[in-house]
């Protein structure tokens, strides 16, 4: 059975729109990520799914109840908020059991949660202290027991992992993953990070400009991206895209770019729109810096990152077009180098003036 | 003080020191003193030592005004606190009308208390009161506030809650807003109804804001005087004479400085020891609670 059903989802804050007819349907026990920047709306929908927000327009079902118009507490969700929201001046052990008493959930009951939830997040020596005498990852992990011990059918988790430092970040991150695995039920996790929805999420959705842009497993969204916004905000760094046009003859596309170099991509040329102004979209490591006498593209290095295991080469064609490329860890490519630059056609993606997407065919 | 910086620093605090001492700390000092001397306006006056607070402790009209203090501070305190903590939770809300009521019961605070007195008055007076008038209207018998021993504290109580109001609210106000959205979002998931919403969250939130409020009224209401002074001049047979108006009295009236000035110090000693022992209660409180 489906776990959460939206329809046509609708909201606005006065005259400006913040959700324009959102529809989405989460499998049971599915990890989902709403990945968008700020202000793309992902944060509200997921009130609107908390009932914090009400939608103007629209369903919200969970499990085969309709819920949008129940007050939060009887939704069957439990939510992680950004800033914890612990109660301050409730022990960890008090903020665990608030919601359960209000639902009055027998006490040996609550302390029986409240027991496992502490042995499985470690914060069992923690019970008896306030939030305020705890660092930022022990409040989190209390934000997340507090959530566990009321068994819901939904978690909702609000940018879980942005107040953490980046050693704490990678740690919880892995957390999580193991977390999802013991609870039964579905996950939506909101977050502007793409490393945590690639890393977390059975399926990212990407948002932005009040809509959705794209559902899909992690790899999808990467690797097919549905138009330019998705091609561009997921991958770091991001993807490259050049002006190019079609030129004649073959059965997959070919693209000449500014510098007049020719790239033969895996895409059926029936497909693309003939006459449109269309751009090459390619991810750095479609782009691998080569030895000087390869056939290839040249280009000027105006930047480099050395990675350790890669190093990321951001580099101006001859057009003057900006172009990223990637080379191996131990490169020696340097600021001002001229360098050739080999294009993996066959890993290239187009986009029509509307910005859709074309990609090759799955390998 | 060995560095020239020390001194320098001092100097920016020259100022306010100076003030301080000349309007506090010497009156303090030279009240201490003069309590121990039987003085007037026009003499020396001579050393009695103690014979002030002897004579005090014998008096039972400074034994009535204290009681009578306590009595009044207690009708007040309580009742304010919770008074402008309602107040103020249902005038927390960013809509127009609430502004607007919150500037009217605010507005009761910028007056002076012979404003305050005189309209008070008016409310109270039995012939020709307004509550005088409502109870003829409804066929009663008008209720001699001012002029019945057993209703002439309530009456000052009232008149003060009206003024007082405003301050307390307002700090309520302040630390309403101090509590995070969030929490109160959390706490609807966690499915709280009103009541637990209020007395598990918005209480708790406020407790700094609750000891504020009953320090600052405990000590304010234990000097009340001029609503006393001017609603009922202590009456009806000293059955609203409080301490302060007690030491008024005896200064300005009997123009007994000394005696005056020992009653003083008796209620300045009463007022630390409430406050202190106020604090330390709740320091200790908020020492357990923390504690789990």
């Amino acid at each position: 059975m489906a776990s959460l059903e939206l329809k046509g989802v609708r909201k606005s804050f006065g005259s400006t729109a913040v959700l324009e007819d959102v529809s989405l349907t989460l499998e049971a026990r599915e990890f989902i990520a709403f990945l968008g920047p700020s202000g793309s709306g992902k944060s509200t929908l997921l009130r609107i799914i908390a009932g914090l927000e009400n939608a103007d327009a629209g369903e919200v079902w969970l499990e085969g109840r309709r819920i949008d118009q129940l007050p939060p507490g009887e939704r069957g969700v439990a939510m992680v908020f950004q800033h914890y929201a612990l109660y301050p001046h409730m022990n960890v052990r008090e903020n665990m059991a608030f919601g359960l008493k209000n639902a009055r959930v027998p006490k040996a009951e609550i302390d029986r949660r409240i027991a496992d939830a502490a042995r499985v997040l470690e914060i069992e020596q923690l019970l008896d202290r306030k939030p305020g005498e705890m660092s930022g990852g022990q409040q989190q992990r209390v934000a997340i027991g507090r959530a566990l011990v009321k068994e819901p059918k939904l978690f909702l988790l609000d940018e879980p992992l942005s107040n953490l430092d980046a050693a704490l970040r990678l740690r919880t991150r892995v957390e999580l993953a193991q977390l999802k695995q013991r609870v039964d039920a579905a996950v939506i996790m909101v977050t502007h990070d793409q490393a945590e929805a690639m890393t977390l999420a059975d399926r990212i959705i990407v948002m932005n400009d009040r809509t959705i842009q794209q559902v899909g497993p992690p790899m999808t969204i990467y690797s097919r991206p549905a138009n330019r916004f998705v091609a561009q905000f997921v991958g770091s760094p991001a993807m490259t895209l050049l002006a190019a046009e079609l030129v004649p003859g073959g059965d997959c596309a070919r693209l000449k770019i500014g510098d007049g170099t020719i790239v033969e991509t895996a895409i059926a040329r029936n497909r693309l729109p003939q006459d449109a102004t269309l751009r090459l979209g390619l991810r750095p490591e479609a782009v691998r810096v080569g030895s000087r006498d390869a056939a290839a593209t040249e280009a000027t290095v105006e930047l480099v990152e050395r990675l350790g295991e890669r190093t990321i080469v951001y580099a101006r064609l001859s057009d003057g077009q900006a172009i990223i490329a990637e080379d191996n860890g131990d490169s020696r490519v340097k600021l001002g180098d001229k360098v050739r630059l080999i294009i993996d056609g066959a890993a290239a993606h187009v986009f029509d003036s509307q910005g859709t997407g074309y990609h090759g065919a799955v390998a | 003080m060995t560095s020239q910086r020390d001194w320098r620093g001092l100097l920016f605090v020259a100022p306010f020191l100076a003030l301080y001492s000349v309007i506090l700390i010497f009156p303090l000092l030279r009240g201490m003193w003069l309590s121990l001397y039987q003085v007037d306006l026009f003499g020396a006056g001579h050393f009695v030592g103690a014979g002030n607070y002897v004579r005090l402790a014998h008096d039972p009209i400074f034994g009535t005004s204290l009681l009578n203090t306590f009595e009044v501070a207690l009708m007040i305190v309580p009742a304010l606190t919770i008074f402008a903590l309602l107040l103020a939770l249902s005038l927390n809300r960013a809509s127009g009308s609430a502004a607007i009521f919150r500037g009217i019961f605010f507005s009761s605070a910028v007056l002076s208390v012979t404003i305050v007195t005189l309209v008070w008055r008016f409310v109270l007076a039995p012939d020709a009161g307004l509550l005088g008038y409502l109870a003829s209207a409804l066929g009663l018998q008008p209720l001699p506030f001012l002029s019945d021993e057993h209703l002439v504290l309530p009456a000052l109580a009232i008149t003060t809650i009206w003024w007082s109001v405003g301050f307390p609210m307002l700090l309520f106000l302040a630390g309403l807003q101090q509590i995070p959205d969030e929490i109160y979002e959390a706490a609807a998931l966690d499915n709280a109804g009103r009541w637990a919403t209020f007395s598990h969250i918005t209480v708790p939130s406020l407790r700094r804001t609750v000891v504020l409020v009953v320090m600052l009224q405990t000590a304010a209401q234990l000097q009340l005087f001029g609503q006393s002074q001017l609603l009922t001049a202590g009456g009806p047979s000293g059955a609203s004479r409080t301490a302060v108006l007690f030491l008024f009295e005896s200064a300005f009236g009997r123009w007994e400085l000394g005696y005056a000035s020992a009653a003083a110090e008796i209620l300045f000693l009463i007022i630390l020891a409430v406050t202190l022992t106020q604090y330390w209660a709740t320091g200790r409180a908020t020492a357990q609670s923390d504690a789990g």
